[in-house]
């Protein structure tokens, strides 16, 4: 598998999508630190940004991955490897790329602008793993949908549907009912909602940080525990790994039955 | 103010001098032939210093019925036993100074204190350590008194059982400065206090608030710090209070608030830092308030107003990185919000003046949601949120449309 | 050898292989024959593992190859058309399938005889289709393999190479080796294949030499006998 998510990841870390990807966050940490000019506020706004990007960056960039690898993936179902190696390490090597760009284009103006020395280092540190997360698990969604989907327009359809659905409108779904179960007891199903996209649990992780004044105002006996102590933090962080876990599951069992 | 202090200062010079100039000195010791504080004030004379030196006094309900001086050498302790009340004062020109008071009885119905001070006037007390107090230092219908450098502290676990730190009562020109108080139910509360000042203290810890003033006009408290108390400090049914040059730090939870304002008016309030706090300032039925040079960082809201607020400026405060800066809980807005700086402006500056070209609304229509359901929070800074807080700035619909602050600074106030 | 039976796959409402039973001895030439779409290159790909068939089974050397994959260590296959990865050069490409199977491989002698030596470090998404296949074909030949698939080895090759890859393909064939070939050039089958399989609306129609089935079906042309059969069984 090794050899595979090697291939991967210089066939990406070569390609002009990957520099495309890292000047881009390189540009945005040195503009946000410039305009700024406090850590801690470029830290904020870098959230809002995170949170959305990465995971649509991810989704394009792994079904783009997957069709234009395609001859790539023949190439080696001819040869002595077995199939979910193939597409494990093929995954592997996309989603390691992304992650790269990301941690190096915003560590490096960060690390510029003195972040290591700064308080801020720890939200920065979360904001980071949330983005990397992100980019695992949506990566991991689009492969599966690109296995799923010969016809490339549909498969970039459904790519955008998906992260269109888990930034926004899933939110605004959550959010209705909220408002129109106003009376009853909310605060394990609102806990619960949160869980099911990966998109919002990270947002919370970094709200745990960014907020958690705020979100301490809550009076709910559930919020408080889960915010209130490191409950929140070690739940978020273990939901997102069964969150990565599952699209790649999918990966294996999809492949293992696909037709090349 | 000023009046005020060299009146003080002056009657506590003539006083030392007197007692100097005349007085006798009364020495107690667990070995001396005076053993016991209460004996002591027994054969003293009006004036007299007792010098207590270091040891253990086991005493309670010590009766101060005339002008003494109580001075600690390195410390004594005075140890109530939890029974009642320990030092008890009820004449003028008291001072107690340097000792250690400890185990203070705890009752439902008595207002038991380690100092109590009644119906005095130029008391000072100052350089002690209150230990496992109910009330620390209790003070009614007094005068011209001075507080500074105690410490008083208890365990408190909830409100009925503890009592206040420093607790005042009907009195009027009194200096509390430098104390340290925590762990206590409300580390200073006033009620019916009048031209007093609070300085340079920290109140920390306590159940419910730093500082208290009930009914309490004309005072002021200039650089304190109230950390992860319930509130920092609560301003109710009072006139006239300047606050200047405090810090509200920490104080976190679903009804905790840096500062709560609660029917008062014509306050000053100046250069404070609201740090942290879950609600910044809170404000309901408050009139003619000036908030100027505040600034608030990092808070859950910074301020937030309830209703009946009328004609309060909002003038060059810093709003840096709140989770909402303004929280209204209707449409109706009769204060103004001039000069400010906020972190969440987006605008332009064309012509270099420092001051953005475009208004700013401070009062998010999600703020507006989580007024109204409280668990939407966990939306907070979603994209849908965004989108919705931005189709709201565009056309308000919930929220005051009049709310702007139209002359937004474009850097941080200094 | 390789032993197929009833093999049935299906793409989506499409049929195509509808119960293909075939045993292939070993040693020579075999050449799968059939018109566009009788399923020739899926049943190679079912062999190789890449499709995967609804039923039936398919052995080599008596081991059944469902859900393996060390069993393509001994096997060379030349796609039908040459896609590759378009970032890499020729000389990563090789080098890469040679790390990816560490087997030794004769790959200079085969860059030399296609005269590939210049473009080693060109990338792979510059190259024209006929040099593709020559890189295809040289990413076939390189390793020593008891069995070999050819999809349509002769695509956009210049008279030049397909002399060079006949004469591979007989030197292969000597060392009694077991050559699949698809291909709808007539007379490459003629002068190469020992046996023909041919292959119609999923099944196996024919199995035999080139001259059974130029007697089966009455001709003395194998073009034309092959005419003959999609004739008649159009009719």
């Amino acid at each position: 598998m090794f050899k595979i998510l090697q291939y991967s990841f210089y066939d990406l870390v070569r390609s002009r999508w990957s520099y495309v990807y890292f000047a881009f966050y390189l540009v945005l940490g040195f503009a946000l630190l410039f305009l700024n000019s406090s850590v801690s506020k470029s830290v904020i706004t870098l959230m809002n940004i995170i949170i959305v990007l990465t995971p649509m960056i991810g989704t394009i960039f792994g079904v783009m991955y997957f069709y234009s690898a395609r001859e790539f993936t023949e190439l080696l179902l001819a040869q002595p490897i077995k199939r979910s190696t193939i597409f494990l390490g093929q995954y592997l090597g996309v989603a390691l790329s992304l992650t790269l760009s990301l941690v190096l284009g915003l560590g490096v103006p960060f690390m510029v602008y003195g972040v290591f020395q700064s308080s801020e280092i720890w939200n920065f540190g979360l904001l980071l793993i949330s983005g990397s997360f992100l980019t695992f698990i949506f990566v991991a969604i689009a492969s599966n949908i690109a296995l799923k989907h010969e016809n490339k327009i549909k498969g970039f359809g459904y790519a955008i549907f998906i992260w269109l659905f888990m930034a926004v409108i899933y939110d605004g779904l959550f959010l209705i009912s909220l408002v129109v179960f106003n009376d009853y007891p909310l605060d394990k199903f609102s806990l619960i909602v949160t869980m099911l996209n990966p998109i919002d649990l990270s947002r919370i992780l970094i709200l745990l940080k960014l907020d958690i004044s705020a979100l301490l105002g809550y009076t709910g006996a559930v919020f408080q525990k889960f915010f209130g102590t490191n409950t929140g933090m070690f739940a978020s962080i273990g939901v997102l790994l069964i969150w990565t876990g599952i699209p790649v599951y999918f990966i294996n069992r999809i492949s293992a039955k696909k037709d090349f | 103010m000023k009046q005020f202090f060299i009146v003080l200062v002056l009657t506590y010079g003539f006083l030392s001098e007197f007692s100097n100039a005349y007085a006798n000195t009364i020495e107690v010791c667990e070995t001396c032939k005076i053993s016991t504080i209460t004996e002591a004030i027994a054969t003293a004379n009006k004036g007299d210093t007792i010098l207590i030196n270091s040891g253990f006094y086991q005493e309670g309900e010590i009766i101060i019925d005339k002008p003494l001086v109580l001075l600690g050498i390195n410390k004594p302790i005075i140890d109530g036993n939890s029974k009642a009340g320990i030092l008890i004062a009820s004449a003028d020109s008291v001072v107690i100074n340097g000792l250690i008071v400890q185990n203070i009885g705890v009752s439902y119905i008595q207002e038991y204190a380690a100092i109590h001070i009644s119906n005095s006037k130029y008391f000072t007390i100052e350089n002690n350590e209150l230990r496992e107090v109910f009330f620390g230092i209790l003070v009614e219908k007094s005068h011209y008194g001075l507080i500074n450098n105690n410490q008083v502290s208890s365990n408190a676990v909830n409100e009925v059982s503890s009592g206040n730190g420093i607790h005042m009562w009907h009195s009027s020109n009194i200096i509390i400065t430098n104390n340290h108080l925590s762990q206590l139910r409300d580390g200073i509360y006033f009620e019916f206090v009048t031209d007093s000042h609070v300085a340079n203290n920290i109140s920390i810890n306590n159940l419910r608030y730093g500082l208290h003033f009930m009914f309490s006009n004309n005072d002021s408290y200039y650089n304190n710090q109230f950390i992860n108390n319930g509130a920092g400090v609560a301003v109710m049914f009072s006139k006239f209070i300047e606050m200047k040059r405090n810090r509200f730090y920490k104080n976190w939870g679903s009804a905790s608030f840096g500062l709560l304002l609660k029917e008062i008016n014509d306050a000053e309030i100046e250069d404070n830092i609201f740090e942290e706090n879950t609600i910044g300032i809170n404000i309901e039925g408050s009139t003619r308030i000036n908030y100027k040079n505040n600034n608030f960082i990092r808070n859950g809201w910074a301020i937030k107003i309830r209703g009946g607020c009328y004609a309060n400026i909002f003038d060059h405060n810093n709003f840096i990185d709140n989770s909402f800066d303004i929280s209204y809980n209707s449409k109706m807005n009769d204060n103004s919000f001039d000069n400010n700086y906020w972190s969440d402006y987006t605008g332009y500056d064309l012509d270099k003046d420092g001051i953005g070209d475009v208004p700013y609304r401070p009062v998010k229509l999600f703020s507006y949601i989580v007024n109204q359901t409280p668990e939407t929070i966990i939306l907070l800074r979603s994209l849908f949120i965004d989108i919705l807080n931005f189709s709201e700035k565009v056309s308000p619909v919930f929220t005051p449309d009049n709310l702007v602050d139209a002359t937004p600074k474009m850097k941080k106030i200094q | 050898m390789i032993e197929i039976n009833n093999l049935r796959k299906r793409f989506g409402k499409v049929q195509v292989l509808e119960g293909v039973s075939l045993e292939i001895s070993g040693g020579g030439i075999f050449a799968i024959l059939g018109p566009n779409g009788s399923g020739k290159t899926t049943l190679i790909k079912s062999i190789l593992g890449m499709v995967i068939p609804q039923s039936g089974s398919i052995k080599i050397d008596n081991n059944s190859i469902e859900g393996k994959w060390k069993y393509r260590e001994e096997i060379n296959y030349l796609p039908q058309i040459a896609r590759f990865p378009e970032n890499l050069t020729v000389h990563e490409l090789i080098g890469m399938i040679k790390n990816l199977r560490s087997q030794p491989a004769n790959d200079q002698d085969l860059i030399d005889l296609f005269g590939l030596a210049p473009f080693m470090d060109k990338k792979l998404g510059n190259l024209s289709g006929g040099t593709k296949q020559k890189v295809n074909l040289v990413l076939t030949f390189m390793f020593d393999s008891p069995l070999l698939i050819l999809d349509e080895p002769t695509t956009g090759l210049d008279p030049v190479s397909l002399i060079h890859l006949k004469d591979l393909i007989r030197k292969e064939k000597e060392a009694g080796k077991t050559i699949l070939i698809t291909t709808h050039i007539m007379d490459f089958v003629e002068t190469m294949a020992d046996e023909i399989v041919f292959l119609l609306e999923g099944k196996i129609y024919f199995k035999g030499t080139v001259n059974e089935l130029k007697k089966k079906s009455d001709q003395n042309d194998l073009e034309h006998a092959i005419a003959t059969i999609l004739t008649e069984e159009n009719v």
